[in-house]
């Protein structure tokens, strides 16, 4: 069904609380040239772009593609740009897979970014009303749900909160560098939205990333190792109704079984050696692990609590430093997609993985609604 | 790869609205009713589902959210969306059925600009640094750009005057149209000047609405209707943001779209499409396309009135696919082409080849 598509080109910008040094062309362009120069590609190579950021209010530019096409080298080609609220990096990612895939284009950018200290991130977040009480608000009581029906301790967060911190050290491009991070100091941090404290959430960062997306002629001429896209699913429900489980969401446990059974994963555990998942806020490390049926419901906070999650347990998650340790939004679902191709390729440099040849990306958005995964593999067959 | 056949099976769109006393929602409703209704597919027979809004028209970062409840998100739904024209959304679902796994798509567009000053809004569009900061909007652009158009000896402003009493006169046979009627040139040009040389009339005015398609691969598709209208090609291109880098008289993103769907310069010879429902709203913009497209007599161009009689703002493309579609489909014409335009002074243009199993029947 279609042709392949690999990652054969990433770049990423620093991640940082404010990147004064550039504008939005600046930021968007510096990942993208990146993303070229892995690929040992030029603007010229490329034949249509893909853009994705969350939403407009955020930096107050509508419509950004417009202005942000001289910079993307997009001028004379093709560029589309995607909002899928906070999964939108990973869905950006996917739109440009399928027009890979589609066998119309062979060679396509996608970029994702935030430039979030141009606004305020947490009245856009509120639906554009001031007071409101933004993503933190939001998830809290879900997360609190989630302990109630698992039985967890309530470590579990301040353990994740600490391991992703201690990762992102490893990351040259990590917004926050907290290299003596200890549980017990998340445990004493303030408390944000009961349970979530200070450091259990993640920071606001203005970033971008990109990948250069090809075809198999294309990506086995490519000097560096493909990711190969092995396959991608989405799914979004409603917002809000009564009797919606925001705890496992409905639409989580079918895209990541859709997703799965397209490339064949029956045991994800043991077929997936390393993923990013999107984890804005500590506790959704163990919440998605069960959501997304990695493990059993219940079993998501034992597989933290044991250091199956660590960068040296078996099954890795987030060793990049994740969300919690840089927050583009806009942004954040792509670079969990190309850190998943970085595992597989063997450019994730400090905090990679050894012998990754199989890797989830995942982001989510909304009210825990939107969902958009992929699984990348060292090689088409892989699995 | 060889291309898929891909074809439109179902449109629907709402009237458009100087003012809709409701949510953007209830429009999207209406439409995905009608869709479901005519093709008897239930809303699990759906594979993909991409829609094409604008917050900031709303006011609301997220607004897009809750259109999943018009669109139908329950059970879970396979669906994305575009910060974009309805078009761009169907660009992407083309492209997402080309993959070959699946098999229908619904593509939405919607917007309701009356809560809103749409010229305030859009203003927001252009390049934060350099030229918002001068209030430069669409319609200020636009008038730039008929100035150029006119000094170049490329129109008149009585030329430009004509396309609105063409487009409104069609506009009287269309119930979804806002603005219609008959007019004289020399009545039009009576009225003063707004963005001048262009005047009120030439300009758009924003309006709430909102438009759906369904498409299907092949068998599919002839399976869901007796009159499939098949795709032909689909391309967009953009040109710089920057207007002084642009020859504002020409539009050179359409002429490669065209290209890239084989109907432009250098394509294999064809006969002229039938009927073109073009993206103009600015009235000066319709010169320049024809121009950029080469349309001559042969083709009937706006024949629903055009967005100058009806303008729901992100709607707006989709519904030029669905007029030429709907021609199409009940024999008025064979072939034809639709046109989407986003940003200021047609900065990116997409055009939408659309053909019948049977030639045209009779005058659109």
């Amino acid at each position: 069904m279609g042709q392949p598509c690999a990652v054969i080109g990433i770049g990423q910008t620093l991640y940082r609380r404010r990147r004064r040094d550039v504008s939005l062309d600046g930021l968007v362009r510096e990942a993208a040239l990146r993303a070229l120069e892995d690929a040992a590609l030029t603007f010229a190579d490329i034949e249509a772009v893909v853009i994705g950021k969350a939403p407009d209010a955020l930096e107050g530019v509508i419509m950004p593609e417009l202005s942000l096409c001289d910079a993307l080298g997009a001028v004379g080609k093709p560029i589309h740009r995607v909002h899928t609220a906070g999964s939108v990096g990973a869905s950006t990612a996917i739109s440009a897979a399928v027009l890979v895939e589609s066998g119309r284009y062979d060679t396509v950018l996608t970029v994702a970014y935030e430039k979030q200290s141009e606004g305020n991130a947490t009245w856009a977040l509120s639906g554009g009303r001031s007071g409101g009480q933004g993503a933190g608000g939001t998830f809290a009581p879900w997360i609190r749900e989630y302990i109630r029906r698992s039985e967890a301790p309530e470590h579990i967060g301040w353990m994740v909160a600490a391991k992703d911190r201690l990762n992102a050290v490893k990351n040259p491009y990590a917004h926050l560098n907290l290299p003596d991070i200890t549980i017990e100091e998340v445990r004493r941090s303030p408390m944000l939205w009961d349970p979530i404290h200070f450091l259990e959430s993640c920071p606001s960062s203005d970033g971008a990333a990109a990948m250069v997306l090809a075809a198999p002629d294309r990506a086995r001429r490519s000097p560096r190792p493909p990711a190969w896209v092995l396959g991608h699913a989405k799914r979004t429900e409603l917002s809000t109704f009564p009797g919606r489980d925001t705890v496992r969401p409905r639409a989580g446990v079918e895209c990541a079984a859709a997703l799965y059974d397209s490339v064949g994963i029956t045991d994800p555990r043991s077929q997936i050696d390393v993923a990013e998942l999107y984890v804005p806020f500590s506790w959704y490390e163990p919440m998605w692990l069960e959501g997304h049926l990695i493990a059993g419901e219940g079993e998501g906070w034992k597989m933290t609590d044991s250091g199956a999650t660590a960068i040296d347990g078996d099954f890795p998650v987030n060793c990049s430093g994740g969300v919690l340790s840089s927050n583009p939004i806009g942004a954040s679902g792509m670079i969990r997609c190309l850190e998943a191709a970085n595992q597989v390729r063997g450019t994730a440099g400090d905090y990679q993985v050894d012998g990754a040849r199989v890797a989830l990306g995942h982001a989510y958005g909304g009210a825990a609604q939107y969902f958009a995964m992929w699984i990348v593999g060292s090689d088409l067959d892989v699995l | 790869m060889a291309v898929s056949d891909i074809a439109i099976v179902a449109t629907a769109q709402t009237p458009a609205y100087a003012h809709y006393n409701g949510p953007e929602v209830q429009l999207i409703m209406s439409c995905v009713n009608r869709l479901l209704d005519s093709t008897g597919l239930h809303r699990d027979g759906i594979d993909f589902t991409i829609a094409g809004s604008c917050d900031y028209l709303s006011g609301m970062p997220f607004a897009f959210v809750s259109n999943l409840d018009g669109m139908g998100a329950w059970p879970p739904v396979y669906e994305s969306h575009v910060e974009m024209d309805g078009a761009w959304a169907l660009f992407e679902a083309w492209s997402r059925l080309q993959v070959g796994d699946i098999d229908v798509a619904m593509v939405v567009g919607s917007g309701r600009s009356s809560p809103c000053n749409a010229r305030e809004v859009f203003h927001l569009q252009a390049d934060p640094y350099a030229m918002a900061p001068l209030g430069l909007d669409p319609d200020s652009l636009a008038g730039i750009q008929a100035r150029a158009l006119i000094d170049a000896a490329l129109t008149t402003e009585e030329e430009i005057a004509a396309v609105v009493v063409r487009s409104r006169a069609a506009a009287i046979h269309n119930p979804m149209a806002q603005v219609s009627g008959t007019v004289s040139v020399r009545d039009l040009m009576a009225e003063p000047y707004d963005m001048a040389p262009l005047r009120a009339h030439d300009i758009a005015p924003p309006a709430d609405g909102a438009a759906a398609v369904i498409i299907a691969t092949g068998d599919r598709a002839r399976a869901l209707t007796a009159r499939p209208v098949w795709i032909r090609g689909i391309d967009h291109r953009i040109e710089s943001h920057h207007p002084g880098l642009r020859d504002l008289t020409d539009s050179v993103s359409t002429r490669l779209a065209a290209a890239g769907i084989g109907i432009g310069a250098g394509s294999a010879p064809a006969p002229p499409p039938d009927v073109a429902e073009l993206h103009v709203t600015h009235a000066h913009e319709e010169i320049i396309l024809r121009s950029a497209l080469d349309l001559g007599d042969a083709t009937v161009i706006n024949p629903s009135g055009g967005p100058l009689c009806g303008n729901p703002v992100m709607a707006t493309g989709l519904i030029r696919v669905v007029e030429v579609a709907d021609r199409i489909a009940d024999g008025r014409a064979g072939r034809g082409v639709a046109h989407a335009s986003s940003g200021a002074a047609l900065q990116q243009n997409l055009l939408c080849c659309l053909e019948g199993d049977r030639p045209c029947e009779g005058v659109p």
